[in-house]
């Protein structure tokens, strides 16, 4: 009998899960509420991938001379780097957030800038054949979507140093004494030799901090910014269905991790990542 | 500004407690979690390894955020029916429960892997010296398995603890009267929100400061006896 258990037991609790899980699914849950909120989830969906996509490209381009610094050794040159990547990996995305939307109006000098309300273009530019009149704003940090892309911005560049940081230390040593020894300059050889190489050592965990990325970019709802899971709060604010909903936004959240994990798979694949870790 | 920060700065402290009992208390259960989570993905039976890698892939894919809310908010209706079966109508979740329970599974996700990553790596020789030493299964990884395992997963588990420590933020928007929330209040009174936001990151700071010491001197404990691979 123990020894039929024993084999047994790990199929019972499989089974018994499954069954848990469809019974508490068939249960009462309103499907027709799941599907009439797609659409408008797809749409925070869309805002969530704007957000992601923007900040960590822009923290990919901050964090190249903040990592460069940091492995380069120089006391001096990476003091100011380092005290940066402290705060910002040191304290939670939701207070940098908060210190940036809330925070910054507490002075009045913040508050009158443009930095904070944003300014009119109204320029024409005349190329000669054509001359376009130009008239559009550029939103300030008042604009909650330009404060979440700025505090994700800062955030991420800080992991992204460490990543770039730890990637060019990864760069065999005999590979850069040979890149000096033809000849190259340090940024030449930096160019040419040690960031192409750091790159493919540090894609992997890159790729990491994108998918971290996009599940921190759900705080952004917390600055009334209407991506994913905010538009998931909108609606059940108004259907009281917290469990059905937060759900759909979670396979949501599923489905767009998983789609990058694949697409930076073949990325790997493309660069050879594999072919070139070799020691 | 004054340096108690127009008093509120023991209410913040308060907070902090808070915020530590919540991160030691989630700590436990993600072990706890983790443990099992990294049994089950390398256990032979089929039906284990399912389970452990679909905790791991579905937790870990799907924000922080959601599974606090949704366990705060999502189990009401859950907890009300379980609460009539027992005979106590007004059965709930505490806040406090809530983000425990969220971040509890959420770093038992992440933790799954690392303990994976520290199970794989114990030599296989040495459960099979168990083994002909007579010593039971169970035995084997409470006396072998587990001393060597703990010190392969602490520089893992450390950097999943610091996130976990900044993750409890996320429980202030449920109410818990964590250092996020302490703050809101206090600006809420003050219309002070750069100073308490800014005194706020600095109480994280030294959350991560102290629990990195924390951290440096467990390593070494549980390295003592290893040198240090040379590079």
């Amino acid at each position: 009998m123990i020894r039929i258990l024993k084999v047994v037991w790990p199929w019972l609790l499989f089974f018994g899960l499954i069954g848990a899980i469809l019974y508490g699914v068939t249960a009462d849950v309103r499907w027709d509420a799941v599907y009439k909120s797609l659409p408008r989830l797809l749409e925070g969906a869309l805002l969530t991938l704007e957000l992601v996509g923007i900040s960590v490209v822009a923290g990919l381009i901050l964090a190249l001379p903040l990592g460069i610094a940091r492995a380069s050794g120089n006391l001096w040159i990476g003091a100011l780097p380092y005290v940066y990547i402290f705060f910002f990996r040191g304290t939670p995305l939701l207070v940098q957030l908060f210190l940036l939307y809330y925070g910054l109006s507490q002075f009045d000098a913040v508050r009158e800038s443009a930095i904070w309300t944003g300014t009119q273009v109204q320029t024409t530019l005349d190329l000669g054949f054509h001359s376009w009149a130009l008239d559009f704003k550029i939103p300030g940090l008042r604009d909650p979507f330009v404060c979440a892309v700025v505090t994700m911005t800062l955030h991420t560049a800080a992991y992204i140093a460490e990543i770039i940081r730890g990637a060019i230390r990864a760069v065999p040593q005999g590979e850069i004494e040979a890149a000096r020894a033809l000849g190259m300059s340090y940024a030449q050889s930096m160019r040419h030799i040690i960031l192409p190489r750091a790159a493919r050592i540090g894609l992997p965990a890159y790729s990491n901090e994108v998918i971290l990325m996009l599940k921190a970019s759900a705080l952004a709802s917390t600055i009334t910014l209407m991506e994913l899971t905010g538009m998931a709060q909108t609606i059940i604010a108004r259907n009281y269905l917290s469990t059905e909903i937060y759900f759909a936004a979670g396979l949501f959240y599923l489905l767009i991790s998983f789609v990058l994990v694949q697409a930076f798979r073949l990325l790997e694949r493309w660069l050879r990542v594999d072919a070139l870790q070799g020691r | 500004m004054t340096f108690d920060l127009n008093g509120f700065g023991g209410v913040l402290l308060a907070g902090m407690l808070m915020t530590i009992a919540l991160a030691l208390s989630s700590l436990a259960l993600g072990l706890v979690l983790g443990l099992a989570g990294a049994l089950a993905k390398t256990s032979s039976s089929l039906p284990l390894r399912w389970i452990g890698s679909s905790y791991s892939t579905i937790v870990r894919g799907v924000p922080e955020l959601i599974w606090v809310l949704l366990i705060y908010l999502g189990t009401s209706s859950l907890l009300l029916q379980i609460g009539q079966l027992i005979g106590r109508p007004n059965l709930a979740i505490s806040a406090f429960a809530a983000g425990t329970l969220a971040l509890g599974l959420c770093f038992g996700a992440y933790a799954t892997e690392v303990f994976r990553g520290a199970l794989l790596a114990v030599p296989r020789g040495h459960r099979e010296a168990g083994l002909a030493l007579g010593m039971s299964s169970p035995r084997i990884f409470w006396r072998l398995i587990l001393p060597q395992m703990w010190r392969m997963a602490l520089p893992g588990l450390g950097n999943l603890f610091m996130i976990l420590m900044k993750d409890t933020a996320l429980v202030s928007v449920i109410g818990l009267t964590e250092i996020m929330r302490q703050a809101q209040i206090a600006v809420s009174f003050t219309k002070q929100p750069f100073t308490f936001y800014l005194a706020a990151a600095g109480l994280y700071l030294v959350l991560t400061m102290v629990s990195m010491a924390v951290m440096h001197q467990l390593e070494k404990r549980a390295g003592r006896g290893f040198t240090r691979a040379a590079r």
